[in-house]
């Protein structure tokens, strides 16, 4: 039975009639025609389908879109405001920390998440932050420096505050 | 290289012209074209690994809502066979059907197909299909498949022997026989799953009589033409497209059976059709990679010189030939085993064998990889039991600097190489001196540290297609470019190479820049359709993209620019000797204030109206380069490792490299190749391994199971790169998509290895998993606990 | 892709949760959905309805009641749990396992709850939940219950919940003062489960003894287990390297371990002993901090 559901997804409201079984990543990439969010596998392992969902970075692939009812999304499609590209991804350009470019929507998402929460990490803790992730490209060493570089950036603007205290309340 | 202009961009680490769109969620992948009215095919495949397919009824899946329609394989007859590219001597080729229409080969084997408005219709219908099948005996392993009365995969062939490849060169019995050191080693190279982190993907449709098809693939003009052939079409009317590919390394370089049924079935149906793999499908019947079993022995001296080294090996090719998969353990094998040592007396016999397993294909490095692993390994054992330092039984036996070009042993030609400084930089970069320190301190931890080298050389540029002709490989190796530059300037530069992460967008403007004297942002890169292209491609794989395919838009490059120069000398009035092409002008040398802008240049080859005498209007050239010989990459990589004493896990803390590729267009691509590549090297050596029960199943059959390095897997990388250029092409660049890998693997074991050697232990077969590190610990009386 | 039709409600309390609950057909409740979708994903679970938490927000708190007792809502996530200043300095084994379970995203929407009631023999957060003598309390048609986390664990994907309960939580008793916990584990490379996972609670007398000790192991066996015997041979030692070991020693025995292309039970028993010895150890040095 199709349910109506509202997401906002990069800041306009998607109201649509969806069956439950239909899996947030399905719904981004085939009810709403946003293809920048893919699939890299079956058993949640992979990260590709990463998106933010009010502000935590989720695999898509793990969420039912009926779940998502009210929420805010953001996907690869949504991280640059006004035509400027959010830090994280100026920052991949920049230290090629990206190849074939699959794998690499997922991992921007995430680094926003966590980036946002820890704003000076070590190397190793990004490592940590994006072993949810599987890049087969780039062996990851660009990925850190890319991280890394944009934490700096990052931490120059303002706003980078912990957000875990909100997220209790949810 | 040809001495047109100064390189300007060639060498610069010039941002990827690639990333804007996919960083923003831009590009388009394969999955992510749908056409209107499309419908969806999902493959019902064989839980057994050897059956006969005794009947299949169809019913209950025909009645399910949204179903299309319904196919077996013999339905779908009219695809025709999936290709084998090479044939090697004494092949025994086996009859490939895109859906299995006798028996089931192999656990994942199509069996039936079914097509439905919806990817969960087809999925639920094709759940509803019923195959009476009758198991039969299974073979999985490579060796016991050549034994007499093993289960035959392929009945008609008579055995499950596919070939015998046997290469020799120099007194083998001699070199036995003047030993005074002899080692034999069984060294395993096991079987990989490629893991693209893009899974496969195909879209086509059929519309005014032409097939248009999208697909994830490195060589589309392959997949144009069989689909032409197979299916009956012009090639003129088939149009395959690879649009963004998420990444590669061999698995997406065949023409595979979902590429023909989707076009087939979008052809016959009338109406669009994707099929989109599921990773763990993919796992099943995407090709894997590696899978040989090699009984070697090494003839030396007790001063470290090499005499002689025998091999027997047996390669797992699965359940059917693939596109490549009799050049892999063969032609990109054998040959280069030698690797960087002058060795007297070689004797390899490399027998195929098939199994009721996955097919076994190209995976990044392809046989190079195995050889290397090979050679590194048997040379440590040397070092180990002659107790000699491993750097230096390397540089005892390296190939001199001045001995280039180098006829090796097995009977190839090596065009260049300086192999010692390679291995000085990165033994400086390892501080290898102060290594025994580390351990010792290590030691007091209750660990084993270890360091391990590896000295590797590898093929790229494939290949002269004369030599591909002699050697089994049907089809040229050539490259095609066509450099179109348009009235106003602007310039578009088509490649026969299909990209997937490389940046040929990025470097062959580079290239082109130099050539034209203009900026790479005005030069736009096309590639991957084949209704775009040159003509005939032939693809990105084995580390030829640059080599061949680079050096076609070099030349092309140089065409366009010859005109160029024409035409500047003749609107200047002067020689075309004194004209100077840079800077975005043509100008005679000395006098740049006087320049022309090179769209002025354009401009008159359009107008057409003011050219020298007999100069044909318009601004473009096409070139197919087919390259001389092959090129031989090189380089040192060391690995420096900690075992924790009590669990046998391994940590890598440090890696250092230094590689020759010849000249490097752009360096940071170079250095993302090496990254990715050690990371991959790393994973077989540490993580990664296919395992299948004796029944053919696949125990590491998902991403759960089987272990893709993550970034807490794989340490920084500290690279370094010298530069011996090949005389093979202008350009004197080599390759460098493979040679990460090649490298990375003997580095990491030989590193374990020596962390162990105090334990008395002499070898251990990937994956260096920590049970299995921490049973050999046990079993030496050494281990803690 | 799920291709198994189910319906779906997401009710807005407690009351209503269970109520659908016990409505006609197979249902299942769902909170994060990192346990059960990958399940339906796969065709393994193929519940009718599914009945979401996520309107229920009294279930996502995290609260110190006036004895001490820290209650965790069912739908706290791993992360929230991971970073909560109450867990981490009262309970720092659930904070560390929470921190290692899966990866960010999954720790930064599944949640305690679903993870104890799908009880994956892997999962992380089991092994603090016992090794804290926590309580889980249930709802269902006839109201509220606590029960024992010792009780609570049956076996592998089983546990005392009846069908038609919900978790809405976990309970964890206040600690004495003087007592430090640890979780160390051992991932499993590819599925980042636990291969094992050790929580060792310690409590110190004032002349460093132990007092009291509880180790909570995970991914070993059929279903999380006290290490009793460990427990036993620690409990009044001076806490030295010697005791530990010897304690640590006997974190597997008698059970039967579990066995896969990672680790052979033979293996695994020995990572057992090797991870319950740095659980301990840290544990102690934390309660004498």
């Amino acid at each position: 039975m199709p349910h109506a559901v509202a997401v906002t997804v990069n800041g306009t409201s998607y109201p649509r009639e969806i069956e439950p079984t239909l899996l947030l990543v399905e719904y981004l990439r085939e009810t709403l025609g946003l293809t920048g969010t893919h699939v890299g596998c079956d058993t949640s392992q992979c990260g590709a389908c990463t998106v933010l969902v009010d502000g935590r970075a989720t695999k898509a692939c793990t969420m039912l879109a009926v779940q998502a009812d009210g929420a805010e999304v953001i996907t690869i499609e949504g991280l640059a405001k006004n035509g400027d590209m959010h830090p994280i991804q100026r920052a991949f350009a920049k230290e090629h920390a990206l190849q074939c470019g699959f794998c690499t929507p997922g991992l921007m998402i995430t680094a926003v998440d966590f980036l946002e929460r820890n704003p000076s990490p070590s190397d190793a803790e990004i490592r940590h932050a994006i072993k949810g992730n599987l890049c087969r490209c780039t062996g990851y060493h660009n990925i850190v420096n890319a991280i890394r570089s944009a934490s700096a950036e990052m931490r120059q603007s303002a706003g980078a505050r912990p957000k875990v205290a909100a997220e209790v309340k949810r | 290289m040809t001495a047109s202009t100064t390189p300007t961009y060639i060498g610069a680490r010039v941002a990827r012209k690639e990333d804007p769109r996919l960083i923003t969620g831009e590009g388009t992948f394969t999955d992510d074209v749908t056409l209107p009215g499309m419908a969806y095919l999902t493959l019902v495949r064989s839980p057994h690994a050897h059956a006969r397919i005794r009947r299949i009824d169809t019913t209950a899946a025909k009645k399910e809502p949204g179903v299309v329609a319904v196919f077996t394989g013999k339905d779908l007859e009219a695809t025709g066979m999936l290709p084998v590219f090479i044939t090697v001597p004494s092949m025994s080729g086996s009859k490939h059907m895109p859906i299995a229409t006798d028996k089931a080969r192999y656990a994942g084997d199509a069996v039936a197909a079914v097509v439905a408005d919806s990817r969960e219709a087809a999925k639920r219908a094709a759940d509803l299909i019923a195959v009476d099948y009758e198991p039969l005996p299974i073979v999985v392993d490579a060796m016991k498949a050549l034994e007499p009365g093993a289960p035959i995969v392929h009945e008609e062939l008579g055995s499950n022997l596919v070939f015998t490849y046997p290469v020799k060169g120099g007194d083998i019995d001699k070199a036995f026989k003047d030993a005074e050191v002899k080692i034999s080693q069984r060294i395993v190279n096991q079987r990989l799953i490629p893991n693209a982190i893009e899974p496969r993907a195909v879209t086509a449709k059929f519309e005014a009589g032409e097939l248009t098809l999208w697909s994830t693939t490195q060589i589309p003009h392959f997949v144009q033409l069989i689909a032409a052939l197979n299916l009956g079409l012009g090639q003129n009317k088939v149009r395959v497209i690879a649009p963004e590919v998420g990444g590669g390394f061999g698995s997406k370089l065949q023409v595979y059976a979902e590429e023909l049924l989707v076009g087939f079935l979008a052809k016959t149906l009338g109406r669009p059709v994707k099929w989109t793999e599921e990773r763990r499908e993919g796992y099943l019947a995407t090709i894997h990679g590696r899978d040989h079993v090699s009984d070697v022995e090494l003839a030396a001296k007790r001063d470290g010189t090499i005499l002689g080294l025998r091999v027997r090996t047996v390669a797992n090719v699965g359940a059917y030939l693939q596109a490549f998969a009799p050049g892999i353990p063969t032609i990109l094998h054998v040959f280069i085993v030698p690797g960087a040592y002058r060795i007297p007396a070689f004797d390899y016999e490399m027998r195929g064998a098939y199994t009721n397993t996955t097919p076994v294909d190209a995976y990044r490095g392809a046989g190079r990889p195995e050889a290397a692993y090979l050679i590194e390994r048997m040379v440590d054992r040397l070092a180990d039991e002659i107790r000699m330092d491993p750097a230096e039984v390397r540089r005892k036996n390296f190939i001199a600097a001045d001995a280039f070009p180098f006829n090796t042993i097995s009977g190839i030609t090596y065009d260049s190489g300086n192999y010692e400084p390679a291995l000085d930089r990165a033994l400086a970069m390892a501080d290898y001196k102060g290594f025994e320190k580390r351990r010792a301190e290590a030691k007091t931890r209750g660990n084993y540290r270890g360091i391990g080298i590896s000295s590797y050389v590898e093929i790229c540029g494939l290949a002269p297609s004369k030599v591909n002709a002699a050697l089994g490989v049907g089809w040229g190796g050539y490259e095609s470019a066509r450099i179109r530059v348009h009235a106003t300037g602007s310039v578009q530069v088509f490649t026969g190479t299909s990209p997937h992460g490389q940046g040929h967008e990025t470097s062959w403007a580079q290239i082109a820049a130099d050539a034209l004297g203009i900026s790479p942002n005005d030069i736009e890169v096309r590639h991957g359709d084949t209704f775009e292209s040159p003509g005939m491609g032939v693809g990105t794989f084995g580390s030829r993209s640059l080599a061949v395919g680079g050096v076609a838009v070099h030349k092309a490059a140089e065409k366009v620019r010859e005109k160029v120069v024409q035409i500047g000398a003749h609107l200047l009035e002067a020689s075309p000797a004194d004209v100077v092409v840079a800077g975005g002008k043509v100008f005679v040398k000395g006098v740049p204030e006087k320049a022309k802008n090179f769209g002025d240049i354009s401009m008159a080859a359009y107008l057409a109206n003011n050219l020298p005498e007999g100069m044909e209007p318009g601004l473009e050239a096409t070139v197919y380069y087919d390259p001389p010989n092959f090129t031989f990459p090189f380089g040192t990589h060391i690995a420096e490792v900690e075992i924790d004493g009590e669990t046998g896990t391994v940590q890598i803390v440090k890696y250092s490299a230094c590689d020759d590729c010849g000249r490097q267009i752009n360096p940071m691509i170079v250095e993302g190749q090496l990254h990715g590549g050690i990371t991959q090297g790393i994973g077989q050596a540490l993580y990664e391994g296919a395992v299948y029960d004796s029944d053919g199943q696949l125990l590491s059959g998902s991403m759960m199971e089987y272990h893709v390095p993550t970034a807490e897997d794989v340490p920084p990388f500290d690279l370094d790169s010298t530069e011996t250029l090949t005389n093979t092409n202008p350009l004197g660049v080599k390759g460098i998509g493979e040679a990460g890998t090649i490298g990375s693997t003997p580095a990491a074991v030989n590193a374990v290895i020596d962390a162990l050697s105090p334990l008395g232990i002499k070898h251990l077969d990937m994956p260096l998993t920590p049970e299995k590190l921490w049973r050999a610990i046990r079993a030496s009386g050494e281990g803690r606990r | 892709m799920i291709t198994h039709p189910f319906t779906y409600q997401a009710p807005t309390t407690i009351e209503e949760a269970v109520r659908a609950l016990g409505g006609a057909g197979e249902a299942k409740v769902i909170a994060g959905g990192h346990s059960l979708l990958p399940l339906m994903k796969l065709g393994l679970a193929q519940p009718e309805m599914l009945v979401d938490l996520r309107r229920i927000a009294s279930l996502g708190e995290i609260r110190t009641e006036a004895d001490g007792t820290i209650a965790i809502g069912a739908l706290a996530t791993h992360r929230v749990i991971t970073h909560d200043q109450t867990v981490r300095a009262k309970l720092t084994a659930l904070a560390e396992a929470a921190g290692e379970v899966g990866d960010l995203q999954v720790r930064a929407r599944g949640t305690i709850g679903g993870s104890l009631a799908h009880a994956d023999p892997a999962a992380d957060e089991p092994a603090p939940t016992i090794a804290f003598d926590a309580t889980i309390r249930a709802v269902g048609p006839k109201g509220q219950r606590d029960i024992r986390a010792r009780d609570y664990f049956k076996g592998t994907f089983e546990t005392a919940l009846a069908a038609n309960e919900i978790l809405v939580e976990i309970r964890f008793p206040a600690q004495p003062a003087r007592t430090g916990s640890a979780y160390a584990k051992f991932a499993h490379p590819a599925s980042r489960f636990a291969v094992t996972g050790v929580a060792a609670v310690v409590t110190i007398k004032s002349d460093g003894s132990v007092e009291r000790a509880a180790l909570g192991v995970t991914g070993a066996a059929a279903a999380a287990y006290r290490a009793t015997e460990a427990e036993r041979a620690l409990t009044g030692t001076k806490g030295d390297a010697k005791a530990i070991a010897a304690a640590a020693a006997k974190a597997a025995d008698g059970i039967t371990a579990l066995s896969d292309l990672v680790a052979s039970s033979e293996y695994r028993k020995h990572l057992v002993t090797v991870y319950a010895r740095r659980a301990i150890e840290r544990a102690i040095e934390r309660a004498r901090a």
